[in-house]
């Protein structure tokens, strides 16, 4: 069993395993919008390697990070744009 | 830092010139975008080292004394002299290094069609470095679709770890497929890794001429509808793994003024690129392929550090990876109907929300830049510049700094320097 994790995303608590990136804990979450389009749509992660920019949330209140490069720390405030 | 030698990209490519350079007594810096080495084939092996050839090459990559900088992205470059400025989570970092090998890999191909910005819509290699960085994927229903042999690889490593995967739908016709397939006989490594995905994928339908030409769902993917031929249906799924291909990420050649061959960056035999000391390998280059990715990676990390005449003797090596990699792309190149796949109102820049109706007013990438913002957005048309090379046959070559949305402090202490500079 690897070490968990504590973050929290969008206020909610949630354990997940070391070495698990930000953009896969938002989807263990069970959230499927992580930003809101210019026109209003929800949209996800994409291209799961830094290149599409569509899976970019909050974290630590730093904006725009592609949470698909990023791996949870202990202790991360993620905020989706919902 | 002033390394003989800088690098971006610690992929196959990156990591086997880093080896060389460095064997070669050069002081080394390695840039890289992910949390990790490995480029996206190798992503996460760091750990796992699944795979007896990743496995040899992270072991000598890890007993390197070279700095190797994670989740450091390339903001701008200058060609004279070589100057490199990059930003990592907390720093500003300048590189001015005597040789520089680019070896920024590729991205997936990925062509819009009706419902494809529904989230759970992914790239097939995307979904998978999605499940490598932990997104469970145990009983999830996937469909794989797109082009290439990445598809296969894809399904398998899905299947392997519980996915349910419905079906592959390769665009390329059986034709093309089984042409490809003849090849594979004279490459009998080539021809054990495809009977053995074959084996993988038992029970999982390899459909070819067949593509997903609708996304639907309400605020997430819900189901696809399949073409092939006149017949069309509809298929369940939770995710959808889609991606045509390849794409090089050729941005910071660009940026530095190298000179391209189609999409890719032109490289002579010892894979210098038009700029003097500046060096590419691997799917920059080409899409080719793990094994050319790593020959390409060798030869440049001896040429940039004056070795060239064991440069010379690895060659053959890559004419062999060559061959394969050529056959490959002409098996797998795309068909015209999926330039009708999109509908008036598909979006197809997804940063600013371009509708493919007011593309089709435009006459050129520039103009549709212009008009709409198409590529505009922080992707800096990394996903609609290489569609918009398919739908519209526009080429989108102007790259300028910041490569990628940066932080103030990195960008106002450049412009300083660069004003004192001028003054």
């Amino acid at each position: 069993m690897p070490e968990q994790i504590e973050i929290r995303i969008d206020g909610k608590p949630l354990a997940v395993a070391a070495g698990t990136s930000v953009a896969a804990a938002i989807f263990l979450a069970g959230e499927s919008c992580f930003r809101t389009s210019v026109t209003g749509e929800p949209r996800a992660a994409l291209c799961g390697m830094g290149i599409c920019f569509e899976c970019r949330v909050t974290i630590d209140g730093v904006p725009h990070c592609r949470s698909c490069q990023i791996l949870a720390q202990p202790g991360m405030e993620i905020s989706t744009s919902r | 830092m002033k390394p003989d030698v800088a690098i971006v990209g610690a992929g196959p490519a990156g990591m086997a010139a880093a080896i060389r350079a460095t064997a070669a007594g050069a002081q080394v810096v390695i840039l890289d975008d992910s949390p990790g080495a490995g480029g996206q084939i190798w992503r996460g092996m760091e750990q796992t080292q699944n795979g007896r050839q990743a496995r040899e090459w992270f072991h000598t990559f890890a007993a390197l004394r070279s700095s190797v900088l994670n989740n450091c992205r390339v903001i701008s470059a200058s060609r004279a002299p070589l100057k490199l400025l990059a930003e990592t989570p907390a720093h500003r970092v300048e590189i001015s290094p005597r040789a520089l090998i680019l070896a920024t890999g590729a991205r997936e191909l990925f062509l819009p069609f009706p419902g494809w910005t529904l989230p759970g819509v992914m790239g097939a290699g995307g979904l998978q470095a999605m499940a490598k960085s932990g997104l469970p994927i145990a009983g999830k229903r996937i469909v794989v679709a797109g082009s290439g042999p990445l598809l296969l690889a894809v399904g398998a490593y899905l299947k392997s770890h519980g996915a349910k995967v419905k079906l592959i739908a390769e665009q390329a016709s059986r034709m093309a497929i089984a042409r490809f397939a003849v090849h594979l006989i004279t490459q009998p490594a080539k021809l054990a890794q495809a009977a053995g995905l074959q084996l993988g994928l038992r029970g999982v339908p390899y459909l070819q001429g067949c593509w997903v030409e609708e996304a639907f769902g309400d605020r997430r993917l819900q189901s696809v509808r399949i073409r092939r031929g006149v017949k069309t249906w509809t298929v369940d799924c939770d995710y959808a793994a889609i991606a045509y291909g390849l794409y090089p990420n050729a941005e910071l050649a660009l940026l530095l003024g190298c000179r391209m061959s189609g999409s890719c960056v032109a490289v002579d035999e010892l894979q210098r690129a038009s700029i003097e000391n500046v060096y590419c390998a691997g799917e920059s280059t080409g899409i080719g392929g793990v094994d050319l990715s790593l020959v390409e990676g060798e030869i440049a990390g001896y040429a940039a550090t004056g070795e060239t005449g064991r440069a010379h003797a690895l060659f053959a090596r890559r004419k062999r990876a060559q061959t394969f990699a050529e056959a490959l792309n002409s098996a797998f190149a795309l068909r015209p109907e999926l330039r009708n796949l999109p509908r008036g109102d598909t979006f197809v820049c997804r940063c600013e929300d371009v509708t493919f109706k007011h593309l089709q007013q435009a006459t050129s990438f520039r103009a549709a830049k212009l008009h709409t913002r198409c590529g505009m957005g922080p992707c800096q048309a990394r996903v609609c510049g290489p569609a918009t090379e398919f739908l519209f046959r526009w080429k989108s070559e102007s790259v300028r700094p910041p490569l990628f949305p940066a932080r103030l402090e990195t960008l106002i202490e450049h412009k300083t320097e660069e004003q004192e500079t001028l003054s």
